[in-house]
């Protein structure tokens, strides 16, 4: 342990060490907000240095920066969670690919959009002639990345042409998957998708553009004057080709750029151009209670896929677990070392890790359903946790009781089986209910090979209706609702077992 | 004729010799007290003829089911004073399940706690759990019983009781080893009281 004066010390020198760039820079920075996740062409670490990131998104920081005088310094900030980091100020300005959105333009200052992208329609070439729309997609999976204007364009036809959406958390694995067949189609921008089909062999783009949209750069609403100033810096590059030569270099630029741009110079408003082509279902402000009312049964479903994941997750983590603790107390000697190790490996690294290995590492031998996956996942990752409490309860039967069945002529098994697990099961009760509770929030994070639970679909909401409030207290009330009563059931098994 | 014969029998804890060159018997329908101080080695002279303590040499012959009574008891947490009972015949002698628990009860009656069967371990009182637990061990017929300390939980009216109960078990034939540092008690029901000091066995009387 560290004394707590060794811990002061130790907070200090980080508290120093974080704080002396900031104390340092005499130049007025530029912070500006972006994914590193996100990739090329918009924001991704420098394979030669990854604490430098390059992107046309990182230049077009620059090129705002320096119209301001400042130095531009980059803030990661997680793709999902952009929206609520700009309206706390936790940047200057975002940019990374932000699409523009009603929903945005209601709660955000927005700037003039800087590009325009259109969503493409990728199939395998086999497939080509059989999907060219997502009407000819019926009853098929398509594939997209969440909280996207491509998402709304799923969920719409999702409702009219019968469609599954399946999110994404990245933009490289609905190809990836889409070869291998987990998927049928990938609705995503064309700069995306031209990627993806460059990447990935057998794939092809539908030539029908299913949406146009663009991207803007977002700030807080209070920051309308700094966005008029960054909008007068946009437009004064789009007229002398510099934001041209960025999209060259990144090799992006079309011919749908000059049109755009001739929009924009042409407008002299904050917003020239429609956010995009698509009548989205998005909603702003004042209907939010309509959006939750909206959002109500996808929430309610996604809680149905929380709380059977979780059942049978934990089911499985309860049985493999007790077989592990079992094989640990009476097997032989190399079972033992091998049970061990298992614990130790899956114990020490991320299940998020265990999840993508899984999901995706595996995908070339096996290609597991994503439900499958995740329930594997979960459930063997808390077997490791189950039978350490296990195994600490079965040694914490007292040895008198193993004594006196010895006495009476008790197989072993029979002692484990009449007297030992009963008992041992009773003192793990208790931390058991404690991590079916832990795995209820932690099946959050299977959102990562495509499942869309409770979190997930929440944060889906909050990022088309730029908030977290309402969504956030939603998604809480199903947790407790799900979270308390499973409280509830172990203390009424306790009570029920000390009156006999 | 003997029921028990221990002879010579040395076992050891840990690298320490705890019970060294132990020689006695006992006769049928016979009671005797293993006397001596805490330490002294008694109960592991019950362990080791019950079997849970692995000798080191010597030899003890005594006929299985061996019954043997601890000092704490250890009734079966998790389950009631009529199962703890019937449990054993049950699953390690193979007795039909009906004639178990009306023979469980029996005993249970038999010993004064008829009324307790329902009753779970941490329900009863010391004297209570003594009873159950001699119930238990008599529930599979052992030709001989060993008890630890016996009186340990007792007050001196309960003592009386149990003397009164081992010379009845003993007068229908049972063997019982007692080990206990109560002269008192030893000398209210033993047959024959026999010392133990630094895991040697002396005869007293």
């Amino acid at each position: 342990m560290m004394s707590t004066r060794a811990t002061v010390v130790v907070l200090l020198v980080c508290l120093t060490l974080v704080s002396a760039p900031l104390r340092s820079q005499s130049v007025p920075e530029l912070r500006w907000g972006g994914d590193a996740e996100g990739g090329a062409p918009y924001v991704e670490a420098d394979a030669s240095d990854p604490s430098h990131v390059v992107g046309f998104d990182v230049e077009i920081a620059q090129l705002l920066a320096s119209g301001l005088g400042r130095i531009a310094r980059f803030v990661q900030v997680g793709f999902t969670s952009i929206d609520a980091a700009a309206s706390r100020g936790d940047f200057d300005v975002g940019l990374s690919g932000i699409e523009d959105t009603p929903a945005r333009r209601a709660r955000l200052a927005v700037t003039v959009p800087y590009y325009e992208f259109r969503e493409l329609l990728t199939v395998r070439s086999s497939d080509e002639d059989r999907y060219r729309s997502l009407a000819d997609l019926r009853g098929h999976r398509v594939a997209t990345l969440g909280a996207t204007l491509a998402y709304d364009l799923l969920v719409d036809a999702e409702a009219r042409d019968g469609i599954i959406p399946v999110t994404y958390e990245d933009d490289v694995h609905p190809y990836s998957d889409l070869v291998l067949g987990r998927v049928d189609a990938v609705v995503l921008d064309a700069i995306l998708a031209q990627r993806g089909v460059r990447r990935n062999s057998g794939l092809t783009n539908q030539p029908t553009v299913l949406a146009v949209g663009h991207y803007v750069g977002i700030l807080s609403a209070e920051q309308s004057a700094l966005r008029d100033r960054m909008n007068t810096i946009l437009r004064d590059a789009m007229r002398d080709g510099r934001l041209e030569r960025i999209f060259r270099r990144w090799d992006v630029w079309n011919e749908d750029q000059p049109r755009l741009y001739a929009r924009v110079l042409a407008d002299n408003s904050p917003h020239p151009v429609p956010a995009s082509t698509l009548v989205s279902s998005t909603v702003s402000g004042p209907q939010t209670w309509e959006a939750a009312r909206r959002y109500l049964p996808a929430l309610l479903r996604a809680a149905v896929i929380t709380v059977v994941l979780s059942c049978l997750s934990m089911a499985l983590a309860v049985i493999t677990g007790a077989l592990i603790a079992s094989g640990r107390i009476y097997g032989t000697a190399t079972l033992r070392v091998a049970l061990t190790g298992y614990v130790e490996v899956i114990r020490g690294t991320p299940l998020l890790l265990q999840l993508f290995v899984l999901y995706f590492g595996l995908a070339a031998v096996v290609q597991l359903p994503a439900l499958l996956a995740a329930l594997l996942g979960l459930g063997l990752n808390y077997a490791a946790y189950e039978s350490e409490i296990y195994r600490g309860a079965l040694e914490a039967v007292p040895s008198g009781q193993l004594d006196a069945a010895r006495t009476l002529g008790f197989s072993e098994r029979q002692t484990f089986l009449l007297v030992r697990a009963p008992q041992a099961f009773r003192l793990a009760l208790a931390p058991m209910t404690n991590d079916f509770v832990a795995l209820l929030k932690d099946s959050s994070l299977v959102s990562v090979i495509t499942v869309v639970e409770l979190t997930k679909e929440t944060s889906i909401f909050a990022a088309n209706i730029g908030s977290w409030v309402i969504p956030g207290m939603m998604c809480a009330a199903m947790y407790l609702a799900m979270s308390l009563p499973l409280a509830r059931l172990a203390r009424r098994i306790e009570r029920g077992w000390r009156h006999g | 004729m003997t029921v028990l014969d221990v002879r010579a029998m040395e076992v050891r804890r840990g690298g320490r010799t705890v019970v060294a060159d132990a020689t006695f018997t006992a006769a049928p329908g016979e009671i005797v007290a293993l006397m001596g101080a805490s330490g002294a080695g008694k109960t592991t002279i019950l362990r080791a003829i019950a079997g849970l303590d692995p000798i080191e040499s010597g030899t003890v012959s005594v006929p299985r089911p061996v019954g043997m009574v601890f000092q704490f008891h250890h009734l079966f947490a998790n389950m009631s004073a009529h199962r703890n009972v019937w449990l054993a015949p049950v699953h390690v002698l193979k007795r039909p399940r009906a004639e178990a628990e009306l023979r469980a009860e029996e005993l249970l009656v038999s010993l004064g706690v008829g009324d307790r069967a329902s009753a779970m371990p941490h329900e009863l009182s010391g004297g209570e759990a003594q009873r159950v637990a001699i119930a238990r061990a008599l529930a599979i017929d052992p030709h001989i019983l060993l008890m630890d300390e016996p009186t340990a939980s007792l007050d001196a009216a309960r003592r009386g009781d149990l003397a009164a109960t081992l010379r009845q078990l003993a007068t229908e034939g049972r063997t019982i080893i007692i080990a206990t540092h109560d002269a008192e008690f030893a000398r209210a029901c033993a047959h024959r009281e026999l010392t133990v000091q630094g895991g040697r066995v002396h005869v007293v009387s």
